[in-house]
């Protein structure tokens, strides 16, 4: 069963502890980013290291390749920085 | 405009909306006069819509929480337009939006008659002059031009100290053409 | 001796910016800091005089604010003047080292830019941090302005080193309200801060052998410092502090009218506005003071017979001084923006109600949390409850003694 909590909740609805109880999903921090990570699969090996260092959790291996979601991806490059081949290029998005 | 003037400024983060609103306060010094600019923090990121305010007075300013009812709002990316900019306008606030478009079609996605209305395309200055969409101080041309809030030379003189050398020159030139190409609605 | 009002320069400074400008005027040997938001302006514009050689200050970057006040302790205790700053969890990180640095009667001036507490995080202004701290033994000086983060700084030093006082002195200024907000701030001339703060001087105590020295670390005189103090003496030493305290009102004062000679702005431990003929009070501390000036204004015009006290020194306490400007009020709202879980009020409430007790006319008080993690307090909500108070004064007794102001029910 899921209880919907408005925004404007008062002290006496919101649950307490400081829980967060909005999923991190409704907030898409996509637009953020001033550099976006393009992958390149020809390059791409599918070691998934930047799946692990992503402080985002915002690359998956779909197909044994790299898959950014854009909608999360913060565009901090450290997936760029960490690739063992180089397949993943840091370009401004605007 | 009343004695304690009261500025909004719409900005996403990096568009040097808090840079601005610095620019005018230090022009309000340097006029002997006394100003405020403060940013809004919400959470700081590039990209993210964010406010910055600005109070400027003949008198000591006293007061020291948000701008709810702006005298004059300013729109730095057209793509902010909606209920958020005109939220606290009075009939005489002074809005003044970057935007492409007529301002007919400003009116309509604003929904509202309140204001007085002015509109320059800062964005095309911007790209032009300085080379990036960075639309602060084109905005802060165009609102001289419908406000008169500082004079346009003190801003000029602020803002070559701010940035000086070669972006000085860029940003002043900047202000000039948006404070000739601004437009009353 | 004084030659008047100095000309002085007016600046676009933040409040943080205005507590380092402070800073390096008055040049002292040593700065250990911390950043943390909202100090993290004083901390970089004060290591950016540093590299520019605009001081002769030692830059102690330590590695946390429990290290940054105990390098200031060790560095106070040799002799320098210290400074360091901080905020929220820092001051908590501090905690043991303040009560250290007070009861060792060190005079080291610290700037607290007040923020929340956490949990759960934020970076916004409270005075939970300085009210949690309000027992340590320390001078604390709250600012409305960045005027004032400003000139209180420097003031900070006389108050701190003054013989009859030799305690730390917090000079809090509210988060981001100030800390982050560029106003106009009238700076003196180097050399007027200069002469202002003169140089350390140092008590003198008996030490080792009898002997009666400076109270300062000196390997030619050796003094032994913060070390074991048993129940035959330990009481002796707190009630010295005290002593301390109480003293310093006096120079608070002292220092304040002498500040106003050079700057033409006079400090007090309070600050009224509009008091004089008020039948209704606000009580406060901060920046929201400056907010309800324009409240009591607006109230006097609608025939409110209103006014306010912004309290600058928090501690020492100023008993007296406010007894003697609140002795014809009818009614008094406490402004607090700190919470004291399971107590009665917050904690300037609960001063105030003890303040009056011995009265015998005792006006009615009642509390006001507001502004807790940032909150804005508009001058709409003020003025509700200016009018909440008045209704009390109307009606001779208070209707709700503790209300939370601008919290989501």
């Amino acid at each position: 069963m899921s209880i919907k909590i408005s925004e404007m909740a008062g002290w006496r609805e919101i649950p307490v502890a400081g829980v967060a109880y909005r999923p991190s999903t409704e907030s898409k921090t996509g637009d953020w980013r001033s550099f976006r990570p393009i992958v390149n699969e020809e390059k791409c090996t599918g070691c998934a290291l930047c799946h692990f260092f992503c402080p985002d959790g915002a690359i998956s291996l779909v197909n044994e390749k790299a898959k950014v979601d854009y909608d999360f991806c913060k565009g901090c490059g450290i997936c760029a920085e960490e690739c063992p081949v180089k397949a993943i290029e840091m370009v401004p998005e605007r | 405009m009343p004695e304690l003037v009261e500025i909004r400024l719409h900005g996403r983060g990096g568009q040097g909306a808090w840079t601005a609103t610095n620019l005018l306060a230090m022009a309000a010094l340097r006029e002997g006069k006394y100003s405020q600019s403060f940013p809004f923090f919400g959470p700081e990121r590039g990209g993210a819509p964010i406010l910055a305010f600005a109070r400027i007075s003949d008198k000591p300013i006293d007061v020291h929480c948000m701008v709810y009812n702006p005298d004059i709002v300013a729109v730095l990316d057209p793509t902010l337009l909606g209920p958020k900019v005109v939220e606290g306008i009075k009939d005489e606030t002074v809005m003044v939006v970057n935007t492409q478009d007529p301002p007919s079609k400003v009116r309509e996605v604003l929904g509202t008659s309140r204001g007085k209305l002015w509109t320059v395309n800062a964005t095309r200055l911007a790209l032009e002059v300085i080379g990036r969409p960075i639309t602060n101080t084109a905005m802060l041309g165009a609102i001289l031009k419908a406000t008169n809030v500082v004079s346009l030379d003190s801003l000029l003189a602020v803002t070559r100290e701010r940035f000086g050398g070669e972006m000085g020159e860029k940003n002043a030139s900047v202000i000039r053409k948006a404070y000739e190409e601004a437009v009353p609605e | 001796m004084e030659l008047g009002v100095a000309k002085q320069e007016v600046m676009g400074l933040t409040g943080d910016e205005a507590v380092a400008y402070a800073v390096k005027q008055v040049d002292p040997d040593i700065v250990a800091a911390y950043p943390i938001t909202p100090q993290t302006i004083i901390v970089e514009r004060f290591s950016e005089y540093v590299a520019d050689g605009l001081v002769n200050t030692e830059f102690v970057p330590v590695e946390s604010e429990h290290s940054a006040l105990s390098t200031c302790v060790g560095a106070a205790a040799a002799g320098a003047r210290a400074f360091t700053a901080t905020a929220s969890q820092g001051l908590a990180l501090m905690w043991e080292i303040l009560y250290i640095a007070a009861s060792m009667r060190l005079p080291i001036v610290m700037a607290v830019v007040n923020r929340a507490l956490s949990a759960p995080i934020n970076i916004h202004c409270d005075h939970s941090d300085t009210m949690g701290a309000r027992d340590s033994g320390w001078i604390q000086l709250y600012c409305e302005n960045s005027q004032e983060a400003y000139d209180t700084t420097i003031q900070a030093w006389r108050i701190a080193e003054h013989p009859d006082v030799q305690l730390p002195v917090m000079v809090t200024l509210d988060g981001f309200v100030l800390s982050h907000t560029l106003e106009s701030v009238r700076v003196l001339p180097d050399d007027v801060v200069k002469r202002f703060v003169g140089q350390r001087r140092y008590i003198r105590v008996v030490g080792h052998e009898y002997k009666e020295v400076p109270l300062v670390l000196d390997p030619e005189n050796p003094l032994t410092l913060g070390a074991f103090g048993m129940y035959t003496h330990y009481f002796e030493y707190k009630r010295q502090q005290a002593e301390a305290m109480e003293k310093a009102k006096r120079v608070i004062e002292e220092v304040g009218r002498e500040y106003g000679g050079i700057s033409g702005r006079t400090y007090g431990l309070i600050h009224p506005y509009r008091l004089e003929d008020a039948e209704v009070a606000l009580i406060g501390l901060g920046s929201t003071m400056g907010t309800a000036k324009i409240v009591v204004d607006r109230l006097r015009q609608e025939g409110m017979k209103i006014g306010l006290i912004r309290i600058r020194s928090f501690r020492p306490f100023p008993r007296e001084e406010l007894l003697k400007s609140l002795s014809h009020v009818k009614a008094i709202g406490v402004l607090d923006r700190a919470m004291s879980f399971g107590a009665y009020g917050g904690p300037l409430f609960m001063e105030m109600r003890s303040l009056f007790y011995d009265e015998e006319s005792r006006p009615l008080i009642s509390d006001y949390i507001y502004g807790l993690g940032g909150r804005d307090m508009p001058i709409k909500l003020l003025e509700d409850v200016a009018r909440d108070v008045k209704r009390n004064a109307d009606r001779g007794r208070v209707a709700e003694p503790i209300r939370y102001v601008g919290l989501r029910e």
